[in-house]
């Protein structure tokens, strides 16, 4: 067993892509600012040193473009890591991700394989407004052929990197940058968690949350208050998001009777929704209460501090929808957006 | 002039046009179900284009590629037996007319969503220099590609990295329906070429050996040089846009125009001219190609259709 060291978010998957590409000269990375920049993010910082512009490869801000080469590259046998700045960028080449690298496969009948990493930040950062905020994982695993995965801990970033490099289908690697400081023990050298398995990160007899990426953290820290009042949740960090681990999610919430769903992105068709069917077309008989989710506002997100606030899920709101949950208190009074669910 | 060449060019040639006429015949029948666009009277672009690759070039093509197909593996059963949406087809019956694969060929699709391919293309010609091979890539489009920001972010990353890739613009003169100096701002699609920067050709499309010679060039350019080029086709298409696209927007007159350049006829008479096949030789040669395409939608009425039980194979590899 190696030996476990504390390193960050960053770092973490830098020594996945570090190692990967020592392993295989097939792996390369591409993207905006990823050389000579060090990385918008310094995810890949001192990787060009080490690997050379062959394969540590700037491009111009042309998401479409490199998006496009890699899926070009892996269909004759390279396996890219494209990273996005953010993933709100990824929009501009989501035809690339949603009709060309999902769907060659099929198309194909099978007669090409793409092993190509799609990586970078995503979801809610700080007061960075409408268009660089938002958590967009329902969008990416609407789409079979994709494979999508937000890690929430380093040693979850690093097994997942490597394992998600090591696929031979297109993933979509969704990273935060308000994680990327966060510290955490990684096993040095050889660490792969497989694709499409949840992990248990509290256990808990009370109620299930399910949730992933940042809002793990938030979870957490309501499973903490709550444990103050004698309430023990078990919190469940899906990791993959497709393929979803519906064994341990239906396995957990047949122990508890409760589930609830925390999740950044919005309410509508998210991923909440596909974990809340799952839950109660498996475990229907077990459970105590109806299954409930806790999002987002249905709103673009404000720039506005406290507004930003009110958007997002916070501990105290989990701690709440946890209380609602057993019947220990009253629906709580949010602002109710324009078509929006709670 | 080499009769044998001439005599393959004609022959690949007669193939694309008989296949295709009895693709739509088989659309009017039903038995050939959604898009199906016609390649009638192009037929000398890709033809050309490909004879003049390596067998292990990469062929990068959009939804109107029965032509490249045929040109790359001549395997007509299987481009038919795709169109029917058969088992045996170039994509297991997956695909259909506007996704047709032979990884084995290099012939990497079929992509039906205009411009979506040209950044892909340029990322397998990236991929043989990442691997010192010497493999050029060929990609194919309209016309009406070349407003498609996916078209210019292509170019612009094989102009930046000096990749061995042939842009090959085929101007049929309409995007659908839409003539040229109505979506076009510039005369020419080999303009928007400078830029990025590479070198550019115009060329007659329905002159095969025109058509043939350019692409060479661009072709040992690409692979001695590491470059990328554009060669703009000029051609028209005999048909609508699509089956379901009666072509009403273009006059008699025009359409008329432009059939006494079909290149069929063009490379034909030039045989006949050079002494290297009579009119009846021809004939023959045509004969055998109503044959083989015979064989080949007898083949795919004969062929299963794709088993029930795999519609979800293939999703995750």
């Amino acid at each position: 067993m190696p030996e476990p060291r504390v390193v960050t978010f960053r770092e973490a998957l830098r020594e996945a892509m570090v190692e990967e590409m020592e392993r295989d000269p097939s792996i390369f990375l591409m993207g905006e600012e990823v050389g000579h920049y060090q990385g918008a993010y310094k995810v890949s910082e001192g990787m060009l040193a080490r690997f050379g512009e062959k394969r540590v490869i700037d491009t111009p801000i042309a998401e479409t473009g490199f998006a496009g080469v890699g899926i070009g590259a892996a269909m004759i046998g390279l396996r890219p890591i494209i990273e996005f700045m953010t993933w709100n960028f990824s929009l501009t080449a989501y035809d690339q991700l949603v009709n060309n690298a999902a769907k060659l496969r099929y198309m194909s009948n099978g007669q090409f394989t793409l092993p190509i990493v799609f990586r970078g930040p995503g979801g809610a950062a700080h007061a960075v407004a409408a268009q660089h905020s938002q958590a967009l994982e329902s969008l990416y695993a609407h789409v079979p052929g994709l494979k999508v995965v937000m890690p929430a801990t380093p040693a979850d970033a690093k097994g997942l990197l490597k394992a998600a490099i090591r696929d031979d289908n297109p993933v979509v690697f969704i990273e935060s940058e308000v994680m990327y400081a966060l510290k955490g023990e990684v096993p040095a050298g050889e660490h792969v968690v497989p694709l499409g398995l949840a992990d248990v990160k509290r256990p808990g007899r009370d109620v299930t949350v399910v949730t992933w990426a940042k809002m793990l953290h938030t979870s957490l820290k309501a499973a903490e208050e709550l444990a103050r009042d004698g309430i023990e949740v078990e919190v469940l960090d899906l990791r993959t998001i497709r393929p979803l681990d519906c064994e341990t999610i239906v396995d957990s919430v047949r122990r508890t009777g409760r589930c609830l769903v925390v999740q950044e992105g919005w309410p509508f068709a998210g991923v909440a929704s596909e974990v809340i069917m799952l839950v109660v077309r498996a475990a229907f008989d077990e459970l105590d209460a109806p299954p409930e989710r806790l999002t987002s506002l249905d709103v673009p997100m404000p720039y506005a501090t406290n507004l930003e606030t009110l958007v997002l899920p916070s501990p105290d709101r989990v701690v709440a929808a946890v209380r609602r949950l057993l019947g220990l208190e009253e629906v709580p009074v949010r602002p109710a957006a324009a078509g929006g669910t709670r | 002039m080499d009769a044998s060449l001439l005599l393959d060019l004609y022959r690949s040639m007669a193939l694309c046009r008989r296949f295709e006429e009895a693709a739509a015949k088989a659309y009017t029948q039903g038995k050939i179900r959604g898009f199906l666009h016609l390649y009638i009277g192009q037929e000398a672009v890709a033809v050309g284009a490909i004879s003049a690759a390596e067998s292990t070039d990469y062929i990068v093509a959009t939804y109107r590629e029965h032509a490249h197909y045929l040109a790359r593996t001549g395997d007509a059963r299987a481009a038919m037996a795709e169109l029917y949406g058969r088992a045996t087809g170039a994509s297991g019956g997956r695909g259909g007319s506007m996704h047709l694969f032979d990884a084995g060929k290099r012939f990497l699709g079929g992509w039906a969503i205009v411009g979506g391919h040209v950044p892909i293309a340029a990322g397998v010609a990236f991929a043989s220099k990442y691997r010192d091979e010497k493999d050029v890539t060929l990609c194919f489009f309209g016309d009406g590609t070349a407003n498609m920001g996916a078209f210019h972010e292509g170019l612009a990353l094989a102009g930046l990295w000096k990749l061995p890739v042939v842009f090959i613009c085929e101007n049929n003169q309409y995007a659908m329906g839409t003539p040229l100096y109505r979506t076009l701002s510039v005369p020419d699609v080999a303009v928007r070429a400078r830029g990025y920067p590479m070198e550019s050709e115009i060329v007659n499309g329905d002159d095969v050996l025109e058509m043939r010679d350019a692409v060479r060039r661009a072709v040992e350019r690409a692979r001695k040089d590491s470059l990328p080029f554009f060669i703009e086709a000029k051609t028209y298409r005999f048909r609508g846009h699509s089956m379901a696209d009666p072509a009403k927007y273009r006059s008699k007159e025009e359409v008329q125009k432009w059939m006494e350049r079909d290149p069929i006829n063009v490379l034909g008479q030039r045989m006949q001219t050079l002494g290297i096949a009579s009119a009846e030789q021809l004939r023959a040669l045509d004969d055998d190609v109503k044959a083989q395409v015979e064989d080949a939608v007898e083949f795919a009425e004969q062929s299963p259709l794709p088993a029930p039980e795999t519609v979800t194979e293939h999703v995750y590899a």
